[in-house]
């Protein structure tokens, strides 16, 4: 037998299609109303021709951006540098903590007084305490580069922040978990890499990669040190013409930096989600 | 006689102040089914949790397969290698397809090569019926798909004896024959089974003998029929009386 719609169905998607239409409306509506009131907001400020000179030159723009250009490739490379080495230390620091074994105990205190101490110092002092006292300790094996120095404070800091959402994971993983595979005959080093780990790092997959986020703008900083990196190159450009533009180039770049990341982490959790949790209109 | 395959001896567990176990005494022979009825907290789920070493006990022995496993310096992974326990809330891996689950142990704890464990899984599956689910995920599965494929998890490794924790209490009857019929094919091919369960006709249908807990020990044992039709003490008939007023007897 052959199905035609009945007049209910008809009547319930004809009022669909009015309720989205409708809605949609009002969102061009009030995206034009916001829009106008900003534009008239902003270029009617009595300063707005000295900062649009002064921020938003396209002479200087176009003149700093090789410079920036290429200090950004040293934030590139500092910014993967420190992330692969975050994330191994993260790990071996989450699993330090939530470890049980006795053999384990000096480790867990220094794990713990580690995360404590990197978590509340900020990343400024500890770029200030590495980069210029461990220079002044005059060893003769420690490079003093800045670019070295700024890259390990990075590690040292962001190490404590991604241990801890790390250990945040390990703790959220129901620990019947555990049990079941203490169960099957898993040894705790088993249970803990092939059960425990993988569901753990799955749940904190938006938070790390936050945190990574964080670390790949926060690799400007280490021009505080003398590194000639993306920001730096900008104070030096706006040195020579008293014009912030480049350092607006340099944040655009940053910018541009991070949201590839961003968009992966929604593809991964979106993907994750897609083939182990039911689907529906929720 | 025959050597049993499993025996407790005066078994004692207490969590804190409160005793959960006292003086329980049993032995299970190869291919023999026991199952475990009582009130929930008569120390059923205890008793299964002391045997694979999940809970400390205080005082008494376990001997699997003439091993007293609750001697000092036992290596527990190597005991919980020849036991399977499936549990009420069925605790599948949900980061792991069904396949994955089931060849988790033997991969790991077993040695077995992936390629070879897998085969043995994919038989196990398409056996009971499971065979199109080998690459989902657990959340996909229906309650009952997912205690069967626990249970799969627990025997592929060929386990001495199976312990099977209320394994059908979170399900509706439907899905609870579905596990139970399971059950039974294990039953005849002759698996050494410890059950606790609320499920009466289905105790009636497997055991061998059955164990009525009352607080901690064992009030009365008997053959199913006996037990569960002609209780002899008074805790046992209270139990089975309260069972029949809630409709589940």
């Amino acid at each position: 037998m052959s199905y035609s719609p009945s007049a209910l169905r008809l009547q319930r998607e004809a009022a669909r299609h009015r309720a989205s239409r409708h809605s949609t409306l009002i969102a061009v509506g009030s995206t034009l109303i916001i829009g106008i009131v900003l534009t008239i907001g902003i270029t009617g400020a009595p300063g707005f021709q000295r900062v649009r000179e002064s921020f938003f030159n396209i002479h200087y723009a176009s003149s700093a951006f090789p410079h920036v250009l290429s200090g950004l490739w040293l934030n590139l490379r500092v910014m993967i540098i420190a992330e692969f080495f975050v994330l191994i230390f993260g790990l071996l620091i989450a699993l330090a903590r939530t470890s049980k074994s006795p053999v384990l105990f000096p480790v867990r205190l220094i794990a713990t007084a580690y995360t404590d101490f990197f978590r509340g110092l900020p990343l400024l002092l500890v770029l200030f305490l590495v980069g210029f006292g461990i220079p002044g300790l005059q060893i003769s094996w420690i490079p003093n580069s800045a670019v070295i120095l700024g890259t390990v404070s990075l590690i040292l800091t962001y190490s404590a922040y991604v241990a801890e959402v790390i250990r945040a994971g390990i703790e959220a993983v129901n620990p019947a978990q555990r049990m079941a595979a203490r169960a099957l005959g898993l040894t705790q080093t088993q249970a803990q890499r092939h059960v425990v780990l993988p569901q753990a790092l799955r749940k904190v997959t938006p938070p790390l990669l936050n945190d990574l986020v964080s670390l790949q703008k926060d690799s400007g900083l280490i021009s505080v040190l003398g590194a000639i990196d993306a920001i730096r190159a900008a104070g030096i450009e706006t040195a020579q013409s008293f014009n912030f533009t480049p350092y607006l180039v340099a944040g655009a770049l940053f910018v541009l930096l991070t949201v590839p990341l961003t968009r992966f982490t929604d593809w991964l959790t979106r993907r994750q989600d897609r083939a182990r949790v039911q689907q529906g209109r929720w | 006689m025959t050597v049993a395959l499993l025996e407790i001896r005066e078994l004692r567990k207490s969590y804190g102040e409160e005793l959960v176990l006292r003086n329980i005494s049993l032995s299970l022979a190869e291919h023999q089914v026991k199952v475990l009825i009582g009130a929930s907290g008569s120390g059923k789920s205890t008793l299964l949790r002391c045997i694979n070493l999940l809970e400390e006990i205080d005082d008494g022995q376990i001997v699997l397969d003439s091993q007293d496993i609750t001697a000092e310096g036992v290596n527990p992974d190597g005991v919980r290698s020849k036991i399977g326990s499936v549990f009420q809330s069925f605790n599948l891996f949900p980061h792991l397809s069904v396949l994955e689950n089931i060849t988790l142990a033997p991969r790991y704890v077993h040695g077995v090569e992936r390629h070879v464990a897998e085969e043995q899984a994919r038989e196990l599956l398409l056996r009971f019926g499971l065979a199109e689910k080998a690459n989902q995920y657990p959340d996909l599965l229906s309650g009952g798909q997912q205690q069967r494929v626990a249970i799969l998890r627990a025997v592929i490794t060929k386990p001495k004896v199976l312990l099977l924790d209320e394994v059908t209490s979170a399900l509706d009857p439907i899905l609870i024959a579905e596990v139970l019929s399971l059950i039974t094919e294990l039953k005849n091919e002759g698996m050494t089974m410890m059950i606790a369960t609320h499920e009466m006709g289905f105790a009636k249908q497997v055991a061998d003998q059955v164990l009525f807990l009352h607080e901690g020990s064992i009030c009365e044992v008997g053959s199913p029929i006996e037990l569960l039709e002609n209780p002899q003490t008074e805790k046992c008939r209270e139990f089975l009386d309260a069972l029949r007023h809630a409709g589940r007897l």
